[in-house]
């Protein structure tokens, strides 16, 4: 039965956009979409980062603006807030070795920068998620990057050097690189 | 929504009277209050977001657990028979502090990215559209997990519904997601999609297009009704079968893209740290393995000597339950259990077991087969298989589908047996 789907899956991606316009134009629903209006809501920022937006930030920066808009509920420095503990590690000396449950919730733990990124400028802060300039999110980044002793104090944050972060815990994630059907597979596949 | 002040006080005073009926009724009652739906129950459908009235706020009067970023409703497993969740009591993990409030008739899901035509939809738009109903569970990832078996309250109910109750079955309404994406067009060099909410979290997830362009829905309806504001209103994903945070609430963005996209959910939240792969992060465990469990008799509950009718739900992310069993002597020995049709693919399947309990104390549980032969492990198999240390029990163990064994003690009560 898996044999046949993972056949058929790729019979249907081609058949797909050829059928596309006659069906588009038979249900005769949905407006076109133009960049401009795209460019307005897609914030989704992939593993590489090519999404990213301009814009920049140093730790320094982002210490400002980590004291007034994020302190509240996750503590001085990222560290014994109320709610999840985004900094392990100290600046120069990152986290190390396994991870346990009381450790994930910050970037230390994190495959890819971009995550950070991503979800600090669309979901945060909690009260006005998306409410942060994208310089303030890039700086927000830096800041947490460096309390956890991943980049150094001085390093600017961008498009270009936020992609290239060498994150400690890339390597800790089954699969490396996820694929479907899974592999390997889960012992239930 | 709420235009008509005396109306307003009207419902508020109504659902004040309803809630204190509710209580009185669920004191003392074998099929309590719990188990029926409180939209139902009174003139004033005040869960139906298109309602005169209605206001989700009334939600918070129901028993649940909260944090400043979690809502959790568990439905009561206990309390219902057959095989459909009532809306009103479909179970609810939400990652943010409050519901959106979100007006239908602005609300636009687009589709964009790798595609020929991006397009938006309003309501109207899909409601046009070819539509489909069908019956499949929704199941929270980490339901079960072993750390949750002594985290109760008097909010989350007795133990089969806060243990195993993050998982509900529903009729679900809406248009197959391989419409959209037929109208849209996708391009041939896709692989993924990577979809968003409209809540203050912007709950986001990554789906192989293999399995968006299988079963997926966009669905605006469920069990009959609009969808309701916890269950994503105006329109949520259903991904048939596989983990919940795949079934994104208040769905407004679909980019469709050529990797998955490591969103912050599903990497940090939604990976598991695990021993057999060296303390290292299982993550895109996709389908759910097959599960079952015995909702009445079960914890909390007391049974007498004589005729007791056992009886429970059995489900699988890979297809039909094909067969499940009933062990009352702790896993020695099985006996077939009657499957009660229908019998759907991806959905929950009741199970009835004739049983004469002798009085003694005894262990009971079940174990299901799907349709690909799968059977569902004991809890010493699955730490065996996942590495995890006979005395341990980890916060959350994503995916975990072992029987659940209910002790009855020679006085007829249950208890939870799981590590006893």
């Amino acid at each position: 039965m898996r044999c046949s789907l993972s056949l058929l899956v790729p019979v249907m991606l081609l058949v797909a956009p050829a059928t596309g316009l006659a069906q588009s134009a038979q249900f005769n629903v949905g407006k076109p979409l133009s960049q401009e209006e795209i460019k307005s809501f897609d914030f989704m920022i992939g593993p590489e980062g090519q999404q990213l937006p301009p814009g920049q930030g140093t730790a320094k920066e982002g210490a400002v603006v980590f004291a007034k808009r994020c302190e509240v509920c996750h503590g001085k420095e990222g560290r014994n807030g109320v709610l999840r503990r985004l900094v392990i590690g100290t600046p120069g000396h990152p986290h190390t070795g396994t991870f346990t449950e009381a450790d994930v919730a910050g970037p230390s733990y994190y495959p890819d920068a971009t995550i950070a990124w991503d979800y600090i400028n669309r979901a945060m802060p909690v009260p006005k998620p998306g409410s942060l300039t994208h310089d303030e999110v890039y700086a927000v980044v830096a800041f947490l990057l460096y309390q956890n002793g991943i980049i150094n104090e001085g390093d600017v944050m961008d498009a270009k050097t936020l992609p290239k972060v060498q994150m400690p815990n890339r390597d800790g994630f089954v699969p490396a690189k996820p694929v479907y059907p899974p592999e390997p597979k889960p012992s239930w596949w | 929504m709420d235009t008509n002040p005396s109306g307003r006080r009207r419902f508020l005073k109504q659902a004040a009277a309803l809630a204190g009926v509710a209580a009185g009724a669920g004191a003392g009652a074998e099929w309590g209050a719990r188990g029926q739906s409180a939209g139902s129950a009174g003139k004033t459908d005040n869960f139906n977001p298109e309602a005169e009235g209605y206001d989700h706020r009334e939600l918070l009067r129901r028993g649940a657990r909260m944090t400043v970023d979690h809502i959790t409703y568990y439905t009561p497993l206990q309390d219902y028979a057959g095989i459909i969740t009532p809306a009103s009591l479909h179970f609810v993990q939400y990652h943010a502090s409050h519901f959106p409030d979100i007006d239908a008739k602005q609300h636009r899901l687009t589709i964009h990215g790798m595609v020929d035509r991006p397009m938006s939809f309003s309501m109207d738009d899909l409601k046009r559209l070819p539509s489909v109903s069908r019956i499949h569970f929704v199941e929270c990832h980490a339901n079960g997990s072993p750390m949750i078996h002594n985290a109760g309250n008097e909010n989350m109910g007795p133990p089969v519904q806060f243990i195993w109750g993050m998982a509900s079955n529903s009729e679900w309404t809406g248009v197959p997601l391989s419409v959209l994406l037929n109208i849209v067009g996708v391009q041939k060099e896709a692989s993924w999609l990577v979809y968003e909410g409209a809540d203050p979290g912007k709950f986001s997830h990554t789906m192989p297009l293999a399995k968006a362009m299988d079963d997926c829905i966009v669905a605006y309806g469920q069990n009959g009704e609009t969808v309701r504001v916890e269950q994503g209103y105006p329109i949520r994903m259903i991904v048939p079968g596989w983990e919940g945070p795949f079934n994104v609430k208040y769905l407004s963005h679909i980019k469709v893209v050529d990797e998955p996209y490591h969103t912050w959910n599903e990497s940090m939240n939604h990976s598991v740290i695990r021993n057999d792969i060296g303390g290292k992060s299982r993550w895109y465990h996709f389908e759910w393995a097959p599960k079952s469990v015995i909702t009445r008799p079960s914890a909390g509950m007391n049974i007498r000597p004589g005729y007791v009718e056992i009886t429970g739900l059995a489900w699988s992310g890979g297809g039909k339950i094909t067969k499940v069993d009933v062990s009352t002597d702790g896993g020695q020995s099985w006996k077939e259990a009657k499957l009660q049709a229908p019998v759907l693919t991806k959905a929950q399947a009741r199970f009835n077991f004739d049983w004469v309990w002798d009085g003694q104390e005894c262990v009971i549980q079940s174990r299901c087969v799907d349709e690909n032969g799968v059977v569902q492990p004991s809890r010493a198999e699955l730490y065996k298989d996942w590495g995890i240390a006979e005395t341990d029990k980890p916060a959350r163990a994503i995916h975990f589908n072992a029987m659940q064994p209910w002790r009855v003690a020679s006085d007829g009560s249950l208890h939870d047996a799981m590590f006893a």
